[in-house]
């Protein structure tokens, strides 16, 4: 990347982030819900993506881990707890939990996998929906209080969104480092082939297991955030269709790419949103609109823009190639 | 005790359903390594499509016999040309995925075009009751059991006597020895693809006059036959009938015996001991890892 492009995507973030602060200030009540609920479907997706993406393990399960944030933000905030400290403990039970469902990973493969935390999602769904002295049952746990950050209160939509934005900047930032570190490397080194990575000296059991623990904690997290957001929580958004749906905004977005997550989730939340215009038929239409995307580009939109750059570098440097031969012609 | 017997036929008769479409599930990824997360959608779908016929006045049986023609048009030929094939170069996941945004798609457009209200459909079997030993049995169960033994009869026997049969084992064990040595093998993918839609339509004949036709009665349905797949065997025939029969029985005697809250839950850690203790499944063979 020349320093040109570099100054040029440096500058195009701060105008999205500028935009993302300061356009919804005039949104309505329901504009800022559905924006924030694009920020939290981020934050799971980017978890999804780490152990996708990265790690190369398809995992059916991360809807549930959301569900798992959400019911432990729910339950502990409503017993008066801080919600920094239900995150903290969220955090906890995530990373455990998601290192047990590792496990299986190791022993079986690709679809087998899926299978697995195909499993644990149905299981996750009925312990939310038949633990009723834990979770209420089927009616669910409602008035979840909004949390006061640094003494401000987020009780209104405006502030709790800024909250959303803000934690997944700071997701953003963790996850930036993350795959830059020899963590990450390690991560796709696994994803690329993972016998080769474990003749380089790579512990793939411990990273499979790390890949998996983080990514479901970075659901659990997107849960925390998702019981106050919409400050009531039943078991029915977290079914098996929540893990299928984050896993089609990772592919959709393009998995393996840092950015694929915050695609995917903008045409998973808002696109049905925009194509509301069309009714009944919206979901059709998206349903559509995916196949099509897929067809086309396997690696999501991201994917795209990626072949689209890398034949504009491999043009520019051809252009160049052939500037310096007629130039080589020239002079002899 | 008594009791028991009207669970296993019951059970057997569920089963029988869930391994028709469990057959067509191990097809598709045998010869293809096509994984259906729509295969439930696909079940639910010509139920309607046979509705739909029979609303313009066509006879039942007539109408039966259209929507399992369109089934195969719409679900075997249409499903391959306009979505597997584009996409099986780009491996298996997008694949997947592409799958299940088809299953949106298709409950959507059921819910939207006929009705998001649950009909009812007429039933092959009278109702009633028999008597078996003594015991009052559900015509229905038998008749369900009946034409789904046929229907798996029908296809092991086309699978293992016909030399077609052979041709198509081949295709999907060894697509390029089986080229060499003149197997078609592009017309027989399509033919697999051509049978999972008749079964699928033939599964949706069975069981849409006890669950009635509703746009979301895949969801369930589906992940039972994938299950009975993944417990019986991914790549085998045989496994995913032994799955789906297994998977029908335990699942009626959960919701009797241990808990009707839980009962989704029994089936699952079936399959979690499964792919932890025998991944190839029960009657599967183990899948070489290639480097």
């Amino acid at each position: 990347m020349t320093k040109h492009s570099r100054l040029l995507l440096a500058a195009l973030a701060v105008i999205v982030i500028a935009g993302l602060i300061i356009i919804p200030m005039n949104f309505n009540r329901y504009g800022l819900y559905i924006l924030s609920q694009w920020a939290v479907m981020t934050i799971a997706a980017m978890g999804l993506n780490l152990t996708l993406g990265y790690a190369g393990q398809v995992s059916l399960a991360q809807g549930a881990f959301v569900g798992i944030g959400a019911y432990g933000a729910a339950i502990l905030t409503t017993h008066g707890w801080p919600l920094i400290s239900a995150l903290g403990f969220v955090i906890v039970i995530c990373f455990a939990v998601g290192w047990l469902l590792g496990y299986p990973a190791l022993r079986v493969q690709h679809h087998y996998l899926a299978f697995v935390t195909l499993a644990f999602s149905t299981l996750a769904f009925l312990v939310f929906r038949n633990e009723s002295w834990l979770t209420n049952g089927i009616y669910g746990i409602s008035n979840i209080p909004r949390p006061e950050i640094f003494g401000f209160p987020t009780r209104k939509p405006l502030p709790f969104y800024y909250l959303c934005l803000g934690s997944l900047g700071l997701v953003t930032l963790a996850m930036w480092w993350l795959i830059r570190s020899p963590w990450g490397r390690a991560f796709m080194a696994l994803r690329e082939n993972p016998i080769r990575a474990q003749s380089l000296g790579i512990d793939t059991r411990r990273y499979t297991l790390m890949a998996f623990a983080i990514g479901s904690v970075l659901g659990g997290i997107a849960g925390v955030l998702y019981a106050p957001l919409t400050q009531y929580v039943d078991p029915v958004p977290f079914n098996l269709q929540l893990s299928l749906d984050l896993l089609m905004m990772v592919i959709v977005g393009g998995s393996g790419f840092m950015f694929g997550p915050f695609l995917g989730a903008m045409i998973a939340v808002l696109l049905p949103e925009w194509l509301r215009f069309a009714e009944g038929y919206y979901l059709m239409l998206y349903a559509a609109a995916v196949i099509v995307l897929l067809i086309y580009s396997p690696s999501g939109i991201l994917g795209i823009l990626d072949r689209y750059l890398s034949s504009r570098r491999t043009q520019a440097a051809s252009a160049l190639r052939a500037a310096a031969q007629s130039k080589l012609e020239a002079a002899q | 005790m008594s009791n028991l017997l009207d669970l296993i036929v019951a059970g057997l008769a569920t089963g029988a359903i869930y391994a028709l479409v469990a057959v067509g599930f191990t097809l598709l990824w045998q010869t293809s390594q096509t994984i259906n997360f729509a295969q439930g959608e696909f079940v639910m779908l010509p139920a309607f499509l046979m509705l739909a016929v029979m609303h313009l006045g066509v006879p039942f049986w007539l109408a039966v016999l259209v929507g399992i023609l369109l089934s195969a048009l719409l679900l075997g030929l249409g499903f391959k040309l306009l979505l597997v094939d584009p996409m099986l170069r780009h491996g298996v996941l997008p694949l997947a995925i592409a799958t299940m945004a088809l299953a949106i798609g298709i409950k959507e457009a059921v819910k939207q075009f006929f009705s998001a209200e649950a009909s009812p459909f007429p039933s092959i079997v009278p109702a009633g009751d028999i008597s078996v030993l003594g015991r009052a049995i559900s015509l229905q169960s038998l008749g369900v059991l009946a034409v789904a033994i046929l229907a798996v009869i029908g296809l092991t026997t086309l699978l293992n006597r016909t030399s077609l049969g052979h041709q198509m084992q081949a295709a999907a064990q060894n697509p390029t020895v089986a080229r060499i040595i003149g197997v078609p093998v592009e017309r027989m993918i399509l033919l697999t693809f051509l049978i999972n839609a008749v079964l699928v339509a033939l599964a949706s004949l069975l069981i849409t006059p006890i669950y009635l036709a509703k746009f979301s009665s895949g969801e369930v349905l589906g992940q039972a036959a994938f299950i009975a797949a993944i417990v019986g065997g991914f790549n085998q025939v045989r496994g995913a009938i032994a799955g789906g029969l297994l998977i029908g029985i335990v699942d009626n005697l959960a919701a009797a015996y241990v808990s009707t809250q839980y009962r989704a839950a029994v089936p699952m850690v079936l399959l979690i001991l499964m792919i932890l203790f025998r991944p190839q499944g029960l009657l599967g063979r183990a899948e070489e890892r290639t480097v």
